[in-house]
């Protein structure tokens, strides 16, 4: 019975192997689940930002104006487009040209809407804008995250602009950091036309808040291909954005995690606590990254515990770093020792313990403001846990063989002595 | 090897078999192994792009040649798998920006980290070389730690499932931000599969998906939790060994013994005529 029930088992390990062998070599999606199917993120909904300001006529990219460069890289980039990406386009600066600062600095309108981009409308916009007016970036920001919407799309805003804001307050690096705490994940992708040090030190400071990038465009192709780099970019990383949860003070009514993706924010030195539910025979996996949105002294770390409801510290995860980076790092795992087999499994294992969950950092800056906390992405996931492996029951190695043969030669020779000196005895009797 | 099994005993077993197998392949081809430095499988299709964080990596395999062009200072994240036994070779090459448009020299890191974001170590390789201000293009490589088949929670040991790696540029002059870059990166891998015991239940493949917060009171199942009941014969069956190359090994041993003694057991006796 036994030895029915290995061989159909081994047959089927032989059978099937190569098919599996085959597909662990193929790559595969990062996905944890494989009974779910993936659910394709929604298109991401792109929005550039076009700066039209007066100093936009400066001529000084390869003989040609600023404007024109960018509206021929716009033109590139329309005819470029995938069918079905969603892009509008906005402007500030366009129209009001008269000297009045406060009327100025509202001058900021959407000239092609957020949708399936209608290549020739979008061109004809694009060719009517004239350089104008003042640099409302912070309210051109604020605006486009409008016109982008709410929703599970991935939303980039992509900001090309040769000046600093003129309109500041508000300051446009507060305005991105205060969109990008909004809710919705927002990203600013940052693009300087021929910048000077303040330019790029604004638009850094944006690019940082939200998580996107800055690049500088010195020639026209420069330029095209940047835009086309980052449209391209929000079509290939578009990911479901992370839900939002609000941790609490202290583990005791801390908000109770299913597995998930997860983003909060967390001020310098605050402490944000979580609860996750894990069974006796379920493992807990945790990570943290702690995004530096602005700017902070070099050295800095992260520390990720997890405890018990009575506040008994069970394993940590900790990262430092120091100098220029996105994001700083660390995870956990934790599974309860062997499942006790003694107990009665419906009493124990399907009752699970909370396990909190506590991120902290040390992060410090002479400068920045507390609110509204540094964004961080929290990833939670339970599964099955590993228990210890046993000693080997079998051997390995070239060892093995060698102390085998010989003990086997041993033996043979022990048990021919024997039976001579047996047979010598029992032929003298 | 376990003594627990509590899903799937037929999935592990299909597993070990390929790893198995994977072993015999990596025995066949000596040469595999011997490579120095990562070289691009023939036919596999060029990756053109990267992610810019975790969540949106880029998903890389082994051998694809990948070549993106960024500026200075992004951040560029890409993910592939190993399985148990595989030691990654990562190796990058930045194609920096003019000389003349460059102000100052450039420090450049490639930093690895697990399914869990957990940074790893490398084992060799430059992993943070500084390009100096006339330097046309900068390498970066590391070698990755074994990955053990299993490990306890407590450890930071490498184990199966998504790893993640993230160039970036950590120290520079400001002004030198911005600036167009091309990287081209590839991975290599080589190993044994068979080294190590234990096994683990699921591979360190983060969560994608986004979360939900449960009701305060907690009692609905966590997860997409194990099925706790396996058959009366895999139970019965737990103590016997999964199948792995050390039932090759030993009853390779068990033959040689036996033929050892039937060897030294005519050695006893005395050929007569």
């Amino acid at each position: 019975m036994i030895t029915a029930v290995i061989t159909s088992r081994w047959l089927r390990a032989i059978l099937t192997g190569p098919l599996v062998a085959l597909s662990t070599l193929l790559p595969t999606a990062a996905h944890a689940d494989d009974n779910e199917p993936a659910e394709p993120a929604a298109p991401p909904k792109v929005e550039l930002v076009l700066d039209v300001s007066g100093s936009m006529r400066a001529a000084d990219i390869d003989g040609r104006t600023r404007i024109s460069v960018a509206q021929q890289a716009f033109n590139e980039v329309v005819d470029a487009l995938p069918d079905g990406t969603e892009l509008g386009i906005r402007v500030l600066g366009a129209t009001y040209q008269g000297k009045d600062k406060k009327k100025g600095c509202q001058d900021t309108q959407q000239i092609v809407p957020v949708a399936p981009v209608d290549r020739a409308a979008a061109k004809s916009a694009i060719a009517a804008l004239r350089p104008t007016g003042f640099t409302p970036v912070g309210l051109a920001l604020r605006g486009a995250a409008e016109d982008l919407g709410t929703g599970d799309a991935s939303r980039r805003i992509i900001l090309i602009t040769d000046g600093e804001d003129t309109c500041a307050p508000p300051d446009p690096c507060d305005v991105a950091r205060e969109l990008a705490a909004k809710g919705t994940r927002l990203v600013v992708d940052t693009l300087g036309l021929a910048p000077d040090d303040t330019v790029r030190r604004q638009l850094l400071c944006i690019a940082a808040a939200t998580g996107g990038t800055y690049a500088s465009a010195q020639t026209p192709a420069e330029l095209t291909d940047r835009i086309q780099q980052l449209v391209d970019r929000a079509k290939d990383t578009a990911v479901k954005p992370p839900a939002i949860v609000a941790g609490g003070k202290e583990c005791a009514g801390a908000p109770l995690l299913a597995p998930g993706v997860y983003t909060d924010r967390e001020k310098i030195s605050e402490h944000r606590w979580y609860r996750v539910p894990v069974r006796e025979d379920q493992e807990l996996r945790a990570s943290v990254s702690i995004a530096l949105d602005r700017q902070v002294n070099p050295d800095y770390g992260v520390l990720l515990r997890a405890t018990a409801a009575d506040g008994r510290e069970l394993v940590r995860g900790t990262d430092a770093g120091s100098g220029r980076t996105d994001v700083l790092s660390t995870g956990l795992r934790w599974s309860a020792l062997e499942p006790d087999e003694e107990s009665d499994p419906a009493a124990d294992s399907t009752a699970p313990a909370h396990v909190c969950l506590v991120i902290s950092n040390s992060f410090a800056s002479s400068t920045a403001g507390d609110a509204p906390g540094m964004p961080f992405e929290l990833t939670i996931d339970v599964v099955a846990t590993s228990p210890a492996p046993d000693a080997p029951g079998l051997g390995r190695g070239w060892l093995l063989l060698l102390v085998l043969t010989i003990a086997g030669l041993l033996t043979g020779l022990l048990g021919g002595w024997l039976t001579r000196w047996w047979i010598a005895t029992w032929r003298t009797n | 090897m376990l003594t627990h099994h509590r899903q799937g005993p037929a999935r592990t077993r299909h597993r070990l078999a390929a790893g198995v197998l994977a072993a015999a392949f990596a025995a066949l081809l000596p040469a595999a192994a011997a490579v120095a430095a990562p070289s691009p499988s023939p036919g596999s299709a060029a990756v053109n792009r990267s992610g810019t964080s975790f969540l949106t990596a880029t998903v890389v395999s082994v051998g694809q040649p990948v070549r993106v062009t960024a500026s200075t200072g992004d951040y560029l994240y890409w993910s592939f798998n190993a399985t148990a036994g595989q030691i990654t070779e990562i190796a990058l090459t930045v194609t920096l920006p003019p000389a003349t448009k460059r102000t100052g020299a450039s420090t450049w890191t490639v930093d690895v980290f697990d399914g869990l974001r957990r940074r790893q170590a490398c084992t060799d390789g430059v992993q943070t070389p500084v390009a100096s201000a006339t330097a046309a293009e900068v390498s970066l490589g590391c070698t990755l730690r074994r990955v053990r088949s299993w490990a306890e929670p407590w450890s930071g040991d490498p184990l199966p499932g998504t790893y993640y790696l993230r160039l970036s540029v950590t120290d520079l002059p400001e002004q030198d931000l911005g600036l167009p870059v091309q990287v081209d990166m590839l991975l290599g891998a080589h190993g044994d599969v068979t080294a190590d015991d234990g096994e683990l239940k699921a591979p360190l493949v983060p969560q994608v998906k986004p979360g939900g917060v449960l009701a305060a009171s907690g009692s609905e199942d966590p997860s997409a939790s194990p099925s706790a009941n396996p058959g009366e014969a895999a139970e019965a069956l737990d103590w016997l060994p999964d199948l792995s190359a050390r039932w090759i090994w030993t009853t390779v041993g068990g033959v040689l013994a036996a033929a050892a003694g039937v060897v030294g057991f005519s050695l006893t006796w005395r050929r007569r005529r």
